[in-house]
């Protein structure tokens, strides 16, 4: 696999393929934890983790897998992996995996990553494999980032507020722009406008380019 | 030569074994973390609600769990922890839970001194609306604060209400029915504290469950 390659395969997760705006897959954490930039930021991580080991596991493992018992297989991996990394939020980002709550256990529930490993981990080699988790899981964390981001900064008018839950120490306020905020924005309807816009704008950007190919 | 179905079924036992030695070895290594985690989470959501009282040891040893029908708010468990100082009682701190708000059970911490005054009360979980009902959390707004150094006879048991139902209590702006939930919850507890006070401090506390 040449370094074009692997280069094409991050840049298909992070912009041409990216399962939050283009694939709309795992739209279920997506929208329920971006309320603030913070939890984006740990679901993110915890995503890109999970993903990114099961495409490798999925991969090294392909030749041994009979088509018939492939899916109970994905689900075993995907399983222990999402089992893993509960356990270590729990033991090294308890105040995240609070506010994650219930959203860290379900990322085995996310078809993002049951669709990586059908759709490419599968079928391709390890390196490539780990590439594409690593593109694919990255867009999806960039995109519950700015999502995030942009809620908090809305609904809260505050940005990278709350930190402390990554790093531990006393409580932080973030960067206060405005007091208070426009409440919609942090309510589950403000998540569905917050996905809509971005990928409304992923579309104009990519028409744009196009447009301009064209002339 | 083994047939297709064994082989797959193999397969998936042997995949099966390593992720379970995966997940068990995971388990081991963060087990400590977490137990430690989830002391020190609990000791520290107890403390605001007992402000101002020096206790002695480990609050969470004293630890009373009571099953319904307890006399205490809410139908389900209440728990109840006691703070001691030089072996006399200080402080008893109530987990009840609070009926009557929008969303669901409201779970409250009430801190009661020997004197019968509130040492402090917080939230512990809600499902209030936010941006309205939400005010009643000690880290959005200071509302949960005014029932602190109150007792059972300050307000007169006549003004242990909101305002707008002729009460000494504010309400939130925008939210009366979740404060009035939390509200007629402290006084419960308070009224059970005033009942019971004699037991509380003597039952034994309840073993902890494995």
């Amino acid at each position: 696999m040449s370094s074009g390659q692997l280069a094409d395969r991050m840049q298909a997760g992070l912009w041409r393929e990216n399962p939050g705006l283009v694939q709309l897959l795992g739209l279920c954490p997506l929208l329920a934890v971006t309320s603030t930039f913070v939890n984006g930021l740990g679901l993110g991580i915890a995503t890109l983790a999970v993903l990114t080991c099961s495409n490798v596991l999925v991969s090294a493992t392909r030749r041994w897998i009979l088509a018939e018992i492939r899916v109970p297989i994905y689900v075993l991996i995907i399983a222990s992996l999402v089992t893993c990394t509960e356990l270590i939020f729990k033991a090294w980002f308890p105040a995240l995996d609070r506010s994650l709550g219930i959203f860290i256990p379900l990322i085995v529930t996310n078809c993002a990553i049951v669709a990586r490993a059908e759709v490419f981990a599968s079928r391709n080699g390890v390196v490539s494999s780990l590439f594409d988790g690593l593109g694919m899981g990255a867009g999806f964390a960039l995109l519950l980032m700015a999502v995030g981001f942009v809620r908090e900064l809305v609904g809260k008018g505050s940005i990278f507020s709350e930190f402390d839950k990554l790093f531990g120490g006393d409580p932080l306020a973030g960067l206060v722009v405005v007091d208070g905020g426009w409440l919609l924005a942090v309510l589950p309807p403000g998540a569905f406008f917050s996905l809509a816009l971005a990928v409304a704008l992923k579309n104009y950007l990519d028409g744009k380019r196009d447009a301009v190919h064209n002339t | 030569m083994i047939s297709r179905v064994a082989k797959g079924g193999l397969t998936l036992a042997a995949i099966a074994a390593i992720c379970t030695t995966l997940v068990a070895a995971t388990y081991r290594l963060t087990l400590e973390r977490i137990a430690a985690n989830e002391q020190s989470w609990l000791e520290q959501s107890l403390a605001p609600a007992l402000g101002g009282v020096d206790y002695e040891g480990s609050i969470t040893e004293s630890r009373l769990v009571l099953e319904p029908p307890h006399g205490l708010p809410g139908n389900d468990e209440a728990i109840i922890y006691r703070a001691y100082s030089g072996g006399a009682p200080v402080a008893a701190l109530f987990a009840v839970t609070a009926r009557g708000g929008y969303a669901g059970p409201i779970r409250i911490l009430v801190g009661v001194g020997v004197d019968g005054t509130v040492t402090g009360v917080r939230i512990l979980e809600h499902r209030e609306t936010p941006g309205l009902g939400d005010g009643i959390e000690a880290s959005r707004s200071d509302w949960v604060r005014q029932f602190d150094g109150r007792s059972l006879g300050d307000p007169p048991a006549a003004a242990w209400r909101l305002r707008v139902d002729g009460g000494e209590f504010d309400q939130l702006t925008g939210a009366s029915v979740t404060p009035r939930a939390v509200l007629k919850a402290v006084r419960e507890t308070l009224l059970y504290f005033d009942a019971q006070q004699q037991e509380i401090f003597d039952m034994p506390a309840t073993a902890e469950t494995p």
